[in-house]
């Protein structure tokens, strides 16, 4: 498997602060890494470095083929990022932020639909705005946009916060479909028996670097 | 860039129709300070006729401080703006795009209060009308310098009260231009040079908003 990210003693800063003080990491195409860690470890951090968000301060970052030190645009355009609260835009409905986001990426916006009904967001709940939903669905409406525009590396910050039992089945089944399919996938998460079923590795954040990687349990699973 | 231009205008009114900020914040402020500056000119027609063009280009220009925060606040929040990043949009097109939808909802604005020009300044209808090609130009100059200045403050967590204190400033010469320009039409006259300046304004800003705005969303 060709690696997809490489990191070696990469630092990024927030402000002055480096929330990342030397992170040296490897994830392979179709591999779901999951970052664990206390709150401020660094793993959203670690996730807007690889989105190409955050700038590099020192050290080497290769992500999809790309230097992130150089060219941090071409990343972003294949990298997607689930974060906290509405993806998109809070006054837009789900079917509405859909279809902006695939008209802007080049896509077909009709994908829209298929991916929200793959979310249960169906009927009314696809055109009611964005800030009338609960957490929960605006973050199903936040997997929606993944699975139309599928980028070949999910990014998802505490993809189960927020959710329900089935949802976060959704959640995993998604991660697991996006694998099978050659995408990329790292996760944070505070749930690390959840976070450990549905990842290849797993890797604990502190201080800013990888303290301890150990291998999932997704592999077991699919084999 | 400009397929990504109307795309994010669309986005963007599609917003404000939902909203509907301009119509229920907006409007009604630059109404009430017209209200408020024919109240404090005191019943005198003639005060009133004479102060009507820089009152109304102050009470639009503070009217559109307040527009164009809401325009930047859009994307404001962190994982929005994360999110909107992601897609591949061309910088130069998000700009034209916001200033576009901007300037229309400036031009709304702008409607409203030459009406209240009609009723609280009895100015002339058919002049204040000859004035709407020159009011039309420098909503667009309004609009560039909002969308770039909004830009410039986006992530700075405090961005509705830095916005004013810096756009202000660099709107000084729309007010300059359209106060005596639309004063000159009022008088019976052209907007002569002054078109000139507001054309200038709209075109050097739009050229540098369309430059900067990436690298200032890069920095935010």
């Amino acid at each position: 498997m060709a690696p997809v990210v490489t990191l070696r003693s990469a630092v990024a800063l927030l402000g002055r602060f480096p929330a990342l003080s030397g992170v040296d990491l490897d994830v392979e195409e179709g591999c779901v890494l999951a970052a664990l860690g206390a709150n401020g470890a660094g793993k959203t951090t670690l996730l807007h470095l690889l989105a190409g968000l955050l700038e590099l301060r020192s050290g080497t970052a290769t992500v999809l083929g790309c230097d992130l030190a150089k060219d941090r645009a071409s990343v972003r355009r294949r990298a997607g990022l689930l974060g906290h609260g509405v993806s998109l835009y809070a006054d837009l409905t789900p079917l509405e932020n859909l279809s902006f986001a695939l008209r802007a990426a080049r896509r077909d916006p009709a994908l829209a639909a298929a991916s929200l009904e793959r979310v249960g967001l169906l009927g009314r709940l696809a055109t009611t705005p964005a800030r009338s939903l609960s957490a929960g669905q605006q973050r199903r409406m936040g997997l929606a946009l993944l699975h139309a525009r599928r980028p070949s590396l999910w990014l998802l910050d505490e993809p189960h916060a927020g959710l329900d039992g089935p949802g976060r089945d959704l959640c995993d089944e998604l991660v697991d479909e996006a694998a099978r399919g050659g995408a990329t996938v790292v996760l944070t998460s505070h749930d690390a028996e959840r976070a450990a079923s549905c990842a290849d590795v797993v890797v604990m954040l502190a201080g800013g670097m990888v303290a301890q990687q150990r291998a999932g349990e997704r592999r077991r699973h699919v084999a | 860039m400009w397929r990504d231009a109307v795309l994010v205008a669309g986005k963007d009114l599609r917003i404000e129709l939902r909203s509907r900020v301009l119509l229920w914040q907006v409007v009604p402020f630059g109404v009430l300070a017209l209200v408020l500056f024919a109240l404090a000119l005191g019943p005198s027609e003639a005060v009133l006729r004479r102060g009507a063009p820089g009152l109304f280009w102050l009470a639009l220009l503070l009217a559109s401080v307040l527009a164009a925060s809401r325009s930047a606040g859009i994307e404001s929040d962190e994982g929005t703006r994360g999110t909107v990043r992601l897609l591949g949009l061309d910088a130069g097109g998000i700009f034209l795009g916001k200033a576009a939808a901007l300037a229309l909802e400036l031009c709304v604005l702008g409607a409203v209060l030459e009406l209240g020009l009609l009723v609280l300044f009895h100015v002339d209808a058919a002049r204040l009308a000859a004035s709407v090609p020159l009011a039309a130009l420098a909503v667009v100059a309004l609009a560039a310098v909002g969308t770039l200045y909004g830009a410039l403050v986006s992530g700075t967590g405090v961005s509705s009260t830095l916005l004013p204190v810096l756009v202000l400033p660099a709107l000084a010469p729309v007010l300059i231009a359209g106060e005596r320009g639309t004063a000159a039409v009022l008088a019976g006259g052209g907007p002569g040079r002054w078109a000139v300046v507001l054309a200038v304004m709209a075109v050097v800003y739009g050229a540098v908003g369309v430059v900067l705005y990436g690298p200032l969303e890069e920095t935010a």
